[in-house]
């Protein structure tokens, strides 16, 4: 029972020296800054990784647009067809040809800044992606926010809007006593709140998982008692299997934002559907 | 032990001091707007525009290119009605030449004919005149030898009796004038 209670002890996070296991935690997220320390323009580690993925993204774009050419090559056939599947797909697809085309060009803005931020959780030596902490999916959801508003009450007036969302057509009157709270919640708070929370949290759990697996891994190899060390195969194991869903989940939730940017704009701009 | 291990989680949970993940930090708000708002200009101002113009010239040129070969296409099958209208009126123009040549043949021949038709008549007639003229001729020629040998033999006859001149020429000529008038009625019984 000691010995049982003393190893477990060994893997908790509870002493400081090197052999001890370092469960990944919520700190992660706010590491130590690295310049301009306290001031409204700190940088820590997170903020480098977001400015790598913003930096590539450009690079990437700026290169294929400009070699673009009418016989593409490999990587602009990959970038094309991600604008197209954009375009196409998501935009098109949900909000018509019409306003397709007119909100095509944010929604593929969207899918791609979105997915290379995501994506430096999966790349050696970032490994944590620019979207896990809450600032980046904000200020993407409240952007969404933003356009739907301001073009529904462009497009309908400021009545129209709130008419077509508050009271949705066809049902019973006396059922706008509950529908018209809950609608005014869902367009003014839950839709910017869930666009931005589905992909903080999605982003950080995945850190912590594959945070997790690696550190354990590593604890077992290298510092665990022997009979602990088979142990490590597994969680390796592991960790190799939720880096390939965490890839998977970076263009997912890309994906996602993407589509229901989509979605909350057509459900602002034609309330009548 | 347990009291420890309790004791160290509650310290290490103290230690890290860790921000409420859902509130933002002024910096995380501050660089992630940046960041939106960099992207969103590139993207929207640069890259997606010129990339989108690539793909717009590339589906002109995909749609330009089959309108150019519906346009060829139905170019070359104007051309093919045209050689075939031209074909037909060569063979119409070949048929008729042919047949008027036909014409012209039988035409011809029939003129040969008709003149060496003439021309068989002209000589024809021409030997006949030649034969009467001859005839004629030869009855001139015959009178006069026929008037001296009668005379002649005459005279051997009737002797000295016909040795009057009158009297001789008178003879000669009712024998002439008879000679004459057999022949004509030889003539007439030979049905000329």
């Amino acid at each position: 029972m000691e010995t049982a209670l003393s190893s477990l002890a060994t893997i908790l996070p509870l002493a400081a020296d090197d052999s001890s296991f370092h469960a990944p935690s919520l700190a992660d997220f706010f590491p130590p800054a690295v310049l301009f320390e306290g001031t409204p323009f700190e940088i820590n580690r997170v903020m480098i990784v977001r400015f790598i993925a913003t930096a590539a993204l450009i690079i990437v774009m700026t290169v294929v647009a400009k070699r673009a050419k009418l016989v593409p090559g490999r990587g602009q056939v990959v970038i094309e067809m991600v604008m197209n599947f954009a375009r196409k797909g998501i935009a098109d697809e949900i909000l018509g040809e019409k306003l397709g085309k007119k909100y095509a060009p944010v929604i593929t803005t969207i899918l791609f800044s979105i997915f290379f931020l995501n994506i430096t959780g999966v790349v050696p030596f970032l490994n944590i992606a620019g979207t896990s902490v809450i600032g980046l999916p904000l200020i993407f959801a409240l952007w969404v926010f933003a356009l739907y508003l301001i073009d529904a009450v462009r497009s309908l007036g400021v009545g129209g809007f709130l008419k077509g969302q508050l009271f949705p057509p066809g049902v019973p009157k006396f059922v706008y006593i509950v529908l018209t709270p809950v609608e005014f919640l869902q367009v003014f708070l839950l839709r910017p709140a869930t666009l931005t929370i589905r992909l903080f949290a999605n982003m950080m759990a995945g850190h912590l998982l594959l945070a997790l697996c690696f550190s354990a891994t590593s604890f077992l190899f290298f510092h665990a008692a022997g009979g602990l060390k088979p142990l490590g195969v597994v969680t390796l194991a592991g960790g190799f299997a939720f880096y390939l869903l965490e890839v998977f989940v970076a263009a997912l939730q890309a994906y996602v934002f993407a589509i229901l940017t989509a979605v909350y704009l057509q459900m602002a701009l034609e309330p009548e559907h | 032990m347990i009291g420890t291990a309790v004791t160290g989680l509650i310290t290490a949970a103290d230690e890290a001091e860790t921000p409420n993940p859902l509130l933002p930090e002024t910096y995380d708000i501050v660089w992630s707007l940046v960041i939106v708002v960099v992207l969103a200009f590139f993207f929207l101002k640069y890259a997606l525009p010129k990339i989108q113009a690539v793909l717009d010239e590339r589906t002109e040129l995909v749609e330009g290119g089959l309108a150019k070969a519906e346009t060829v296409q139905a170019e070359a099958e104007a051309a093919l009605v045209e050689y075939q209208k031209q074909l037909q009126d060569a063979r119409t123009e070949a048929a008729r030449i042919r047949e008027e040549a036909r014409g012209e043949a039988s035409a011809i021949v029939a003129e040969s004919r008709t003149r060496a038709q003439a021309e068989a008549a002209r000589i024809v007639e021409n030997a006949q005149r030649q034969i009467d003229a001859e005839r004629q001729q030869a009855s001139v020629q015959l009178r006069s030898e026929v008037g001296t040998l009668a005379t002649e033999l005459a005279s051997k006859i009737v002797g000295e009796s016909l040795e009057d001149e009158a009297r001789r020429s008178r003879v000669v000529e009712r024998f002439l004038d008879d000679l004459e008038a057999s022949t004509t009625a030889a003539d007439a019984g030979k049905g000329n």
